[in-house]
């Protein structure tokens, strides 16, 4: 060890080896406190993706088998008397027709059920949507009228589920949903190989239904495909014409700063709010009907409205000032300038905010409870003034059912919202890599 | 000892803060004056950055102004084509005038002004856009072509003058930032000439390039100079001693001193501007 070292005003310095002695005892616990940062952090994510991992597993888990259900397939005669009565092959013709009796014979024939309440057990395996299916493959090709056809129908979601295992042999015959007769049935039908197990398009090309087997989200999707557009062509216009005049021309002021306060705070508002606000003004004051994606779809903009402006605000900003300098350097005027440079050079980060804004719209569920789009519609909305539901909401209705398929189906629509919105923000990543433009 | 090294440090400072003159030393009139700034004050909210500056920019003459950082140099060049009206809190008063036209009078668009007093910068900018689209930018925004053959005449002839035809003759479709540094200059100063403006701003335009693009920007404003008023702010005086014909020099906000070229930088008259010439302080 060395002397102090002094200087002139006698205060004592510390020497180098002295200094390097000192660092290097503190070194242990300094990096003792980066090792444990490091690993709080990655506790902190271990447990994220542990959260993210069940909840991917028991939805997936659900939802891939809630794509699929069980069909029976019978051979159906045809026969043009019972089907066709008045023989002009008119839809109204056909619902006169006895399609539940066609199918029915074949059921019977195909179980040998006999006797009343064999009957009656045999009636129930099949769903009662197997007559529409019927009527619609003789309204598309009346040429197989007359004849024998094999045709696949979906069971009932009970049987479904004793099927799927859900409902057990063991039960006592009193406690479960599906009797001894048709457990017998099912056997009968399964022994000679006529039950499968396939995709359900009932799932994507059916609508809303009180029966499980029936229920699809196709009239949700639509539903939720008007609302979004309505909710597009709204918020993007406006939102980027809020954002460009906030930033570029809108005086410094009270009043501006004012605005600007709010829109952030609506950015913050629960989005029921905005439900409440839609039924208050659209339906009531306005008078418009409830459930339509119309008002769905501007009730998702206001809540939209927010996050496209804020987003839209910061890629203005981040164009660099020399690019508006050139501009007006060269004459272009503060509209040129903006409508040539500033939006080009904005619009990856101003789509990225709108197709986060979307995906966010896509799945709100409580401002369109508020206005009415939660109603049970079965048909498929074609306009955006007809009563329709979201797939948010859709998925929010099943997931009040007991039947035990309406659970899987829940899970399957959620693996669409989810495919939806991991494509939205898919494409938010590419559109902006694709028009990145370095300067 | 120290008070010593004190009074050497501070001995600047006091000849700076007393001894700028209230008149501009030299002579600020010219013969031909393509613009004319009279009694020129600039305010950025309450802060004066110009300090009533009279000054004539004679026509088809290299002007430049020097002087250390913050002395206003740059702001003043910025209110000869009203690029300061984009600053909320900039305030101008005294008259600026192009061919005798005040340009800060109410009925004045800013647009033809400064298509008419085109301005390059500090930082090369190009618009992030192909070569031909960045010089055939002005010309389109102003209905200068009224052909596709003669957009072309304009774009090839400004490329031409900018001395940059030859190297970028084959990609003009290439986007323009992916030129040089010193390419990107000429290409900025191709899309300012494009609109053929009568008064050309630059502002320290060779300060972000090296010493082999500065020489060719430096050719480049002579060649010019024969057919532009050029107005150039540089930090370097060998720059101003090499292109310009005249200098002007500013400090804190004032001209201090303006004359030719040549006699600013052998027998500066103003003790301020020899010191700075010098190299004593600024």
């Amino acid at each position: 060890m060395t002397e102090p070292r002094m200087t002139e005003t006698g205060a004592s310095m510390i020497s180098p080896q002295e200094a390097a002695a000192r660092v290097e005892a503190g070194l242990a616990a300094r990096r003792g406190r980066e090792r444990r940062f490091r690993a709080y952090g990655r506790i902190a994510i271990g447990i994220a993706l542990a959260f993210l991992v069940t909840l991917f597993v028991s939805i997936f888990s659900k939802g891939i088998p809630g794509f699929f259900q069980h069909y029976v397939t019978l051979e159906v005669t045809l026969d043009s008397a019972r089907l066709d009565p008045t023989g002009d092959l008119s839809v109204q013709s056909l619902y006169d027709g006895d399609a539940r009796g066609v199918i029915r014979a074949a059921l019977y024939d195909a179980t040998g059920a006999s006797g009343r309440s064999g009957r009656k057990a045999a009636g129930k395996i099949i769903s009662a949507g197997a007559e529409q299916r019927l009527r619609n493959a003789v309204l598309e090709n009346p040429a197989i009228l007359d004849t024998t056809q094999r045709m696949t129908f979906a069971v009932d979601d009970d049987v479904d589920s004793f099927l799927r295992g859900f409902i057990k042999r063991e039960t006592p015959e009193k406690d479960r949903r599906i009797n001894d007769k048709m457990i017998g049935y099912i056997d009968a039908l399964q022994e000679q190989g006529l039950i499968s197990f396939q995709f359900s398009d009932y799932l994507i090309f059916g609508s809303a239904s009180r029966n499980a087997e029936m229920a699809g989200i196709y009239g949700a999707l639509i539903g939720s495909l008007l609302t979004l557009a309505v909710c597009l062509v709204l918020s993007f216009p406006i939102g980027v014409a809020t954002a460009v005049y906030l930033e570029e021309f809108a005086p410094k002021n009270r009043i501006t700063e004012i605005i600007e306060i709010n829109i952030n705070n609506l950015a913050a508002v629960p989005s029921v709010v905005f439900g409440i606000l839609g039924l208050a003004i659209f339906i009531g004051i306005f008078g418009m009907p409830r459930s339509i994606p119309l008002i769905g779809g501007v009730v998702l903009a206001l809540m939209t409205l927010p996050t496209i402006i804020i987003s839209s605000r910061a890629a203005i900003r981040a164009v660099p000032p020399s690019i508006r300098d050139a501009a007006l350097g060269v004459g272009a005027s503060r509209v040129q300038t903006m409508l040539h440079h500033v939006v080009p050079l904005a619009m990856p980060g101003m789509l990225t905010g709108t197709i986060i804004g979307m995906a966010q719209a896509l799945g709100e569920t409580a401002p369109l409870l508020m206005i009415g789009m939660v109603a049970f519609i079965v048909d498929v909305p074609g306009s955006v003034t007809d009563p329709g539901t979201v797939l948010p909401v859709q998925i929010f209705m099943w997931a009040d059912f007991a039947e035990r398929m309406f659970i899987l189906k829940t899970s399957a629509a959620i693996m669409v919202l989810l495919a939806f919105l991991i494509l939205m923000n898919a494409s938010a990543i590419i559109i902006r890599k694709k028009l990145e433009r370095r300067w | 000892m120290d008070t010593q090294i004190m009074n050497i440090v501070d001995q600047p400072q006091t000849l700076e803060m007393s001894n700028i003159p209230a008149e501009t030393v030299g002579d600020v009139h010219v013969e031909r004056p393509r613009m004319t700034a009279r009694n020129v004050n600039v305010f950025y909210g309450d802060k004066c950055a110009i300090d009533d500056v009279t000054l004539d920019i004679a026509e088809k003459q290299v002007i430049s102004f020097i002087g250390p950082s913050g002395c206003g140099k740059s702001t003043f060049l910025r209110c000869l084509n009203r690029m300061n009206d984009t600053i909320d809190i900039c305030r101008i008063e005294g008259t600026i005038a192009l061919d005798g036209q005040d340009i800060y009078a109410p009925q004045v668009d800013v647009v033809p002004l400064r298509a008419r007093v085109g301005m390059v910068f500090q930082k090369p900018n190009p618009f992030p856009k192909s070569i031909y689209d960045n010089v055939a930018y002005g010309p389109r925004i102003h209905g200068l072509a009224s052909s596709r053959t003669e957009l072309n005449d304009i774009v090839e002839n400004s490329l031409v003058r900018a001395g940059l035809w030859d190297e970028v003759k084959d990609r003009l479709t290439q986007p323009g930032t992916g030129l040089s540094g010193g390419q990107q200059q000429r290409l900025c100063i191709a899309r300012t000439i494009a609109v053929s403006p009568e008064v050309i701003l630059m502002d320290e335009p060779c300060s972000a390039l090296d010493p082999i693009a500065t020489a060719r920007i430096e050719e480049l404003i002579h060649e010019l100079s024969a057919e532009f008023t050029i107005v150039i702010v540089t930090h370097s005086m060998q720059q101003a001693a090499r292109v310009s014909q005249r200098t002007a020099y500013f400090h804190l906000g004032k001209l201090v001193e303006v004359g030719e070229t040549e006699q600013i930088f052998t027998k500066p008259q103003h003790e301020m501007t020899h010191n700075y010439i010098t190299g004593r302080f600024g």
